[in-house]
This record gives structure tokens, sequence and C-alpha cells, in this order.
């Protein structure tokens, strides 16, 4: 019987081989797969992120005929967020000649990162993944723009004291730390250790089990016997709003509660219902159909029915715009590559240069329609990420809207982190190669 | 026709107590061997080998495990998943410590600590069974995944909390790490997939497996016959639990790469093992082969080879339509055939061997 599985596995693998014969034939394009997950337990933020990925796509192919004169194939394989099938789509869309991988899942961009070298694939990991890939002399295949964790966790530290009118005054003040008991959200805690010794405030964990999520009633008696200052929320998935729903069945100060980026999600605070008016969350693009690129993408995408969302309303959501931010790096980074190798259809190789080379000014903003909706964003060889500026998006009861000014992380706080960090992955995966990419000169 | 066995006399007790004793199925085992050694490495491409073919042997593994312990000595657990993890976390610290001995020495000593929690855990055994033995391997998925996690010690404090699986080389080629080409970790977890069945199915045929079956069919009979039920239980769960043990370090260092037990050890895992084994049919190791293939390869089957063979779908709808697929083909097989795969095979060569004269 092991010979049917066989037979059966070569009828796949065949039937998987044979679209790429048909690819070579269009060579005039650009292929860019989107690992998405529009299915499984954290579908509810995947779908808005995926929509928004695709439909900046669809729309400079709409608009611009692609970039710079070449379509983009844009192709989504769904992961379900599980980490064996993101690296089964990653197998299966290697051969197709990706010039960039998003996994959209630090699970699976873990898997992905000793990969990059050797398959010569750059990989996006927008704000999320392994915050050491920040470091360009170790990680030169990875790109983890615009922000870190840490750099989150740092903001965090910045907001309360700004909040509490300065530094000076964090001594003897209560942070609690609410996040989930998995990699992710364990990674702010070396920093808050460090701030909280550094500044004298008291750092307490509320650690939720992965298992938990919906269930956080005892984690918050936690929080209503110490009465944190603040709290700090390294959630994902239907963590988040849960813990907007204890925080107000815990009369805890709406205000004060703050998500890290992927708390964000519009359903996380609509959970709260009308009393969510003032949740925060960190964010580095804006929500809303305000911008011209938004407008565009209505235009182009949605009122030519291309558009997957089912509902158009949903079309400026937070996490939409997230998607979009997400693709008009990709965009970005292969525009870069087209003019630092002069190619039109550049390769993996050609925006891995792209990306490190990457920097979106005021002027760049302007003309793609995003005044305002980002701020600008550089990567250097040596800084992969860059450690740009957030700001504090508030939930006014229907949307996300600014309600702070663009703050900077404390950049001295993290590096030394991410360097260190760095150092010890490449001395624990023995056979670590050393940087053999030249560098390119910001264009 | 195919299975006609006259002219085949035993002559030896030996032969007569083979556990291949008929040609045909000795032609048919090499012919396995040789297209799993030769044909697949020569023939496939590296997505058929890193999505199809690793996933399935590391899975065929593990349900050899769980069907020692489920199908052979009737005990039931839901643990598979935790001692797989106690293998690849093993496994991760043996090579960290000492780089400089073999990964595969290690892979399979990693096995020893699997069998020896999973005693540990087995204890309860002796006085509970059926379900209440399920809680109490319930509990050491729960405990072990607390542990893997909470723990930094076991992921050497990496920032990332996942196993970083280290390059090591076999003989001068890479055999682990971003640089291992998929054949050569194929090939290897073949030859460890190959070599541990050819244990087990000696195991299970000779004193120590009728002994195991015993137990499973009444343990107070077997008492009587002078089974002693506790070395026979805790042997079951040592053995099972290094079959798991290692397949949970194959996983790791020989498929994914590295890791993390929330991701790769949870409950999910441990059911997935338990509906292999029922699926391919208890107490049978050809079935553990079945029910591996059946649930690690249909769903990859059928998202990458329907799309490609013309019959566009999108992703989502058909991880949504695998769901509904898989669901109703267990359905389906556990009507028609409550024994599982292994038993419609056997059906099948049964009547391969009247063909075509049935009576």
């Amino acid at each position: 019987m092991r010979k049917f599985t066989l037979v059966l596995g070569l009828l796949t693998g065949a039937a998987v081989g044979a679209p790429t014969l048909q690819q070579a034939a269009a060579q005039e394009q650009i292929y860019v797969p989107l690992l998405t997950y529009r299915t499984g337990p954290f579908a509810g933020s995947g779908i808005p992120i995926a929509d928004g990925m695709r439909d900046y796509l669809e729309m400079l192919n709409q608009r611009d005929g692609g970039i710079g004169g070449v379509k983009i194939a844009i192709e989504e394989c769904e992961t379900g967020y599980d980490t064996k099938k993101g690296v089964e789509c990653y197998e299966a869309v290697k051969s197709k000649n990706p010039v960039i991988m998003n996994p959209y899942s630090t699970g699976i961009t873990l898997q992905l990162i000793p990969r990059a070298s050797i398959d010569k694939i750059p990989i996006l990991s927008m704000a999320y993944g392994l915050s050491a890939s920040a470091d360009g002399t170790t990680f030169p295949w990875i790109f983890n723009p615009p922000v870190t964790y840490w750099d989150g966790a740092s903001v965090m530290v910045s907001y309360m004291a700004h909040q509490l009118g300065g530094f000076d005054k964090l001594k003897g003040k209560k942070l609690g730390l609410i996040h989930l008991d998995a990699p992710y959200g364990k990674e702010p805690i070396p920093l808050l250790q460090d701030l909280s010794k550094r500044y004298g405030f008291e750092l307490k964990l509320y650690p939720v089990p992965a298992a938990d999520m919906q269930n956080q009633s005892g984690i918050w008696l936690g929080v209503r016997r110490d009465r944190p200052d603040f709290i700090y929320n390294q959630g994902f998935g239907a963590m988040n709003p849960t813990a907007v729903k204890e925080a107000l069945r815990n009369n805890f100060p709406i205000d004060k509660l703050v998500g890290v980026w992927w708390a964000g999600g519009d359903d996380d605070a609509r959970a709260g219902g009308a009393e969510a008016k003032g949740y925060k969350s960190l964010n580095f693009h804006q929500a809303g159909t305000n911008f011209p690129v938004i407008q565009d993408i209505l235009k182009h995408v949605a009122d030519k029915n291309l558009s997957k969302v089912d509902n158009r309303n949903r079309i400026g959501e937070n996490l939409y715009n997230r998607g979009v931010y997400n693709s008009m790096l990709i965009a970005e980074a292969v525009r870069n590559a087209q003019k630092l190798t002069g190619k039109k259809v550049v390769t993996g190789e050609d925006v891995r240069r792209g990306l490190e080379s990457l920097n979106i000014s005021e002027q760049r903003l302007k003309e793609m329609g995003m005044e305002g909706f980002a701020a600008p964003v550089q990567v250097s060889c040596s800084d992969h990420n860059g450690h740009n500026k957030v700001f504090m998006a508030e939930w006014d009861g229907g949307k996300y809207v600014k309600a702070s000014d663009w703050m900077a992380p404390l950049k001295d706080e993290v590096r030394p982190l991410i360097d260190s960090a760095a150092k010890e992955y490449a001395a624990g995966n023995s056979g670590w190669p050393k940087r053999a990419e030249a560098c390119d000169k910001a264009t | 026709m195919f299975y006609r066995e006259a002219g085949q006399f035993k002559t030896t007790y030996a032969s007569d107590m083979a556990v291949f004793p008929i040609l045909q199925d000795r032609i048919g085992l090499a012919c396995i061997l040789l297209i799993g050694f030769v044909g697949i490495p020569l023939l496939s491409g590296t997505f058929f080998l890193q999505t199809v073919m690793i996933p399935f042997l590391v899975f065929s593994l593990a349900a050899i495990g769980l069907n020692i312990l489920t199908g052979y000595t009737g005990l039931l657990s839901l643990g598979s998943g935790a001692f797989m993890g106690v293998g690849a976390y093993a496994c991760y610290k043996l090579t960290t410590i000492y780089p400089d001995v073999n990964i595969v020495i290690w892979i399979l000593a990693s096995g020893f600590f699997a069998a020896g929690i999973g005693v540990v855990f087995g204890l309860p055994s002796l006085r509970i069974k059926g379900f209440y033995l399920i809680v109490a391997t319930l509990a050491a998925q729960f405990f072990l995944q607390w542990s893997f996690v909470r723990i930094p010690w076991l992921y050497n404090y990496n920032a990332s909390g996942a196993i970083e699986v280290p390059q090591r080389l076999l003989a001068g080629i890479p055999l682990t790490g971003a640089n291992a080409t998929p054949v050569t970790r194929y090939l290897v977890l073949l030859a460890i997939v190959t070599f541990l069945t050819w244990i087990a199915s000696n195991l299970v045929h000779g004193r120590i497996g009728r002994s195991w079956m015993a137990v499973r069919d009444m343990d107070i009979a077997a008492e009587l016959m002078g089974i002693r039920l506790l070395p026979a239980k805790l042997l079951a769960f040592a053995v099972s639990s290094f079959y798991c043990g290692v397949a949970g370090a194959c996983m790791m260092f020989l498929w994914y790469g590295g890791g993390e037990a929330n991701d790769a050890f949870n409950i999910n895992q441990s059911f997935i093992i338990l509906f292999m084994v029922i699926i391919g049919g208890l107490g049978s190791l050809i079935g553990s082969f079945l029910g591996a293939a059946f649930i690690s390869v249909l769903p990859t089957a059928l998202k990458f080879g329907l799309p490609a063979l013309g019959i566009a779908i999108p992703g989502t709808v058909a991880e949504h339509a695998t769901y509904i697929l898989l669901g109703a083909l267990i359905i389906f097989f556990l009507i028609v055939e409550p024994h599982g795969l292994a038993r419609l095979w056997q059906i099948g060569k049964q009547k391969l061997r009247m063909w075509p004269f049935p009576y």
C-alpha cells in the first residue's frame, strides 16, 4: 500500500511541476507570492490583511500596468497560520522564481530564515518574525521594517513617561504586560526588564497560555490585585478582543490599555462595544479611506469587482491598510531593484538589493498618495529594520484615529539587544554563512 | 493468481513462522524498498520529497510508536505529541552540548529520553485503563508542552524561543540545517524508519509482542498466564515513547529544521497521530504507514494536486474542502471497514489470492 502513496505522490509531484513549464512562457512578469491565512483560528485578522496586500498590488496592475511597466503576477497560498502548511506553500512557490517572500507568521518566518540565503529569495517579515533579523550583517536576506517588537515596547515606555510627565515620573509606577505565552508574546520581556531597572518602574507579567486565549478571567483577577498604571498587550488572535472585554469587565481604565500593532484589529476593539472607546494600539500607518492611495484602490480595484473583500466598507480598516502598507514595501523594493539594476524583470537577488537600499521619503510617500498615511522608512545594509516611528492609534467607537504624534523608538536601548541576539543566533547555528553580499548605496 | 502460493512449501519451522511467508510479499517489499531508496530520490523533485515523503515518513514513525501502545497493548494515549517533543528537545540539547557526535546517533539516542519520560507517565497505566488513562496521558501532554515553553534551558535561551537546528554533517555532507538537501535528509530518514520498522516488526512478532497482545485482550488472563503486567505495560510505554521521540527528533532536524513546541508538539499533533493509528488500523504496522499516508499526504495532494490538474480552486476553498473531504472519508472508511485501512489491504490481498476463481 506504500505503492498507493507513491503513485498518489508521484501524481501530485508531476502535477505541481507542470505549471512551472507554463510559467516559463510568460517571461514579462514579476512573480510575487503572498502567503495568507483566510482560514483557521486566526482568519479574523488574516482576511483583511490578505485583502489589503492583494488589492494594492492589483491596483498597481490596473492603474500603472504593474511596476515599471511589468505586470505583477500575484498568487496567494493559503497557510491557515500553520507552520507546516506555510512551509509547503514555500516549497510550492519556490520553483516559480518569486522575487520576495511574505510569510505572514512568525513560525513560518523562523523556518524560512535559514533557507533564504540558499534559495536567494529575500524575506520581508513586516514588523513580525525574528527581531534579531534587523541585523543586516548577520541576516543579509531578511528584512523586518518598519519596527521590531522591542521598538514597540520601548515606545510604550516612552508613551507612559510622556503621559505621566517625564521619565523621572516612572519611578514606582507599575506597567503590566499581558502577553501570549509563546515566543511571540514573550519577546518584549527582556527589553521591558532592562527599562524597568533603568527607570525604576515595576514590571508585572500576565502570561496567557495559547489554549486559554478566550479564558482570561483568572489573569484579570491578578490585574485587579496589582492595579498596574498601564497595561501593554502583546497578544494575537482571539486573545485581543477577550482582553478588551475583560478590561472593561474589571473596570480597568480602557485608555490605559495599549496593544501592540497586531492587537489593533477593528474587530479586537469592536468586541468591547461602545465602552471600548479609548482603547489604544501602536501603529505605523493610518486607518481609513481618506488617502489618495486607498481612493485609487476603491476606483481601480473595488469598482471593477477585482477585490476579494466581502464588503466594500471593510476597505480602509486598520488591518486592511496594514496589508496595503506591506504591499507598498514590496512594490517599492521591486521598483528600487529595477532602478539599481536597470532591468525590468528583476530576480530575488535584485530585490534583496532593492530592499537594502530602500529609502521612502516624505516626497515619495506623497507621490504614492500616502502623505500622512505612513512615516518615512529607511533601511540600510547593517540595519534591516530602520527602527522607524510609530504612533498611538485610538479606537473612537467606530474606527481607529491617530491619537499621538509620531514617536521614535528608544533605538539606543534596542540596538544592543538586536546585536547580541543576532550574534547568539549565528553562534548557535554553526555553519551560519558570513555576509558575502555587497552593499549598495542608498538611492 | 497474483498471490498463488502453490509450490511454496514450508520445510522448516522458521519458514513457517516468517513474517512474510509468501514469496510474492517478499518480492513486493523488496520492490517498495528499491523504489524508496533508489527510485524516489532519482525521479522526484524537492517539492515532492520535502512536502510529501519526509512528512509521511516522520508521521509513520510516530504512528508506529502509538500503535505499539494503543494497537498492540490496548493502552490509549493522547501524549504522543508531547513525547515527540521530548525527543526533539533532547536531540537539540544533546547536539548543542556535544556537537562532535554524529547527529544520527543523537537522533536515535533522543528516543531513550522520551522513553524515560514515557515510563514515568505510564506508571498510572497499571491502575487505570481506557478513558482514565487518556486523562493521565493528557496530563503528560499539557505538562510537557508547558515545560517546553517555560524552561528556557531546553531551547538554549534563544530569543526566538524555538529550536534552531544547527548544521551537522554526515560523512562530510550536510544533513541538518539549511544547506542539507532534501535528498540527503530523505535518505537518512528512510534508513532510520526502515531500521526501526524492522525492529518493531521483530518486537511485535516475538515474545514481547505476544505478551503485549495478551495484556490488550484481557489483562487478568494474561496475568494468570504468568505475564507480569507492570513490566509489560511499562515496556510498551517505553518502546512507544522511544519511537515517538525519534519521530519528534526527525521532525525537527530532518523536516522542519527548527521550530517551537506550541506549534509543533501541541495537543492537535497527538490527536492527528491517534487518528492515523485508528484509520490505518490498530495493531498493524502496515496500518501505521497507511494511516500516516492518508492523514498527512491527502491534504497536500488536494491542495496542490487539484489546481495543478486543471481544477482551479482557490486556496481557501481547497483548505475547507480538505476538511470536509477528510471528514467524509474518515466516516466512510470507519463504516465500510472499522478495522482500518490495514484490514482493507488484507481483504484485498485475500481476494487477489483467489482471483480469478473465488469460492
